[in-house]
């Protein structure tokens, strides 16, 4: 597939990286506005970047929005995120396009306007590699970082999981783990001490590789 | 008429006094206090300090009944996204985003949203100067 990314702050970064290093075989193009930035990520993506305002009709078409299979909009203004996708759509006649949402107050709006996916950061790794993963483990590994020390995963939570209607504020994690976000249905919610887990929650963690075991138990 | 004005800058500031001059009810919207330094002397609308793009700050004046409402930021993108979502969240009579890149402001027109674009007015007047020249030549 050929994707490419608007900006190249977190998101976009890690996102390119991954979908290039990852044997997924993407060929992939990040549009990138910063100079500096785009100069010094090219030691790293070679021609895979470009410098340019990607919320721009011109700079897409230079990256070759034409011929893209997903665009995903991931630069820090909603406005522009949401003007990227309907360039796409329109201009382009692009079919796919995810934009990363900012303000979760315009994830409503993004989807009323024709884009296809609005995600968060979370849910954007969450979705992204979710087709990849094999489903039935009751710990799937989302992402693994740092050459394998640490992982992200996901727990699809059930009436009899231990954690279930207890809240985070109450419950001993296994040191060197963290839960980072709560999908309750189409809702993604970034846990605190008054987080209470409920059955049919997926639970995104943060886990280093030893403490796995341990945090798989006291779920 | 009741107009809602978001971005006072050089142009949206004198859109806002002529309106208030004819005898409009204007509300004029801009994040930065200064920018109202352009109204004139004289301008009796309504000055809200905000962000246009938080609907919280839009939805005062757009629950009375407004005719009219121009997002004219210096920016295409914000402009773009207030006159979309004004249109999907509230009944008004009209909505024009200022766009100042012209292919863009075309593919939304065919969107639905009315657009105005500077660039094409300005060579459309500078083309016309030119006719009249070479006319009179």
């Amino acid at each position: 597939m050929y994707i490419i990314v608007v900006g190249a702050g977190k998101v976009g970064y890690h996102l390119a990286r991954l979908l290039m290093t990852q044997g997924h075989g993407h060929e992939v193009m990040v549009i990138e506005k910063d100079r500096a930035k785009v100069d010094l990520l090219s030691m790293e993506f070679h021609d895979a970047i470009m410098e340019g305002d990607g919320s721009t009709i011109e700079a897409l078409k230079e990256a070759g929005a034409n011929r893209a299979d997903v665009v995903v909009a991931t630069t820090g203004n909603d406005e522009d995120n949401l003007v990227i996708c309907q360039i796409v759509k329109l201009m382009f006649l692009r079919p796919r396009t995810i934009a990363r949402v900012n303000n979760p107050r315009n994830e409503e709006l993004f989807t009323g306007l024709g884009v296809d996916a609005s995600v968060s950061g979370t849910k954007l790794i969450n979705a992204i590699i979710h087709e990849q993963v094999r489903a039935g483990d009751m710990m799937i590994p989302l992402l693994s970082l740092k050459a394998g020390d640490i992982e992200i995963v996901e727990v699809q939570l059930t009436r009899s999981s231990h954690i279930v209607r207890k809240k985070i504020k109450d419950l001993t994690l296994p040191t060197g783990s963290i839960f980072i976000a709560v999908i309750r249905g189409e809702e993604v919610i970034i846990p605190y001490g008054e987080t209470e887990f409920q059955p049919e929650d997926k639970v995104l963690a943060l886990v280093k590789r030893e403490s796995e075991q341990a945090l798989r138990e006291m779920l | 008429m009741r107009v809602m004005i978001i971005g006072c800058g050089r142009v949206g500031s004198v859109l806002a006094n002529r309106l208030d001059e004819a005898g409009h009810e204007v509300v004029v919207l801009d994040r930065n206090q200064q920018a109202f330094r352009r109204l004139s002397e004289k301008f009796s609308g309504e000055r809200i300090v905000g962000n246009g793009l938080i609907e919280d700050f839009l939805r005062p004046t757009l629950q009375e009944k407004t005719d009219i409402l121009f997002a004219m930021t210096d920016k295409d993108n914000i402009n773009l996204m207030i006159a979309q979502r004004v249109k999907l969240n509230f009944p008004l009579g009209e909505v024009i985003a200022v766009v100042h890149d012209s292919i863009l402001a075309g593919l939304y027109k065919e969107l639905g949203v009315e657009t105005v674009c500077p660039t094409d007015l300005v060579i459309k007047d500078l083309l016309q100067m030119l006719q009249i020249i070479k006319e009179s030549a």
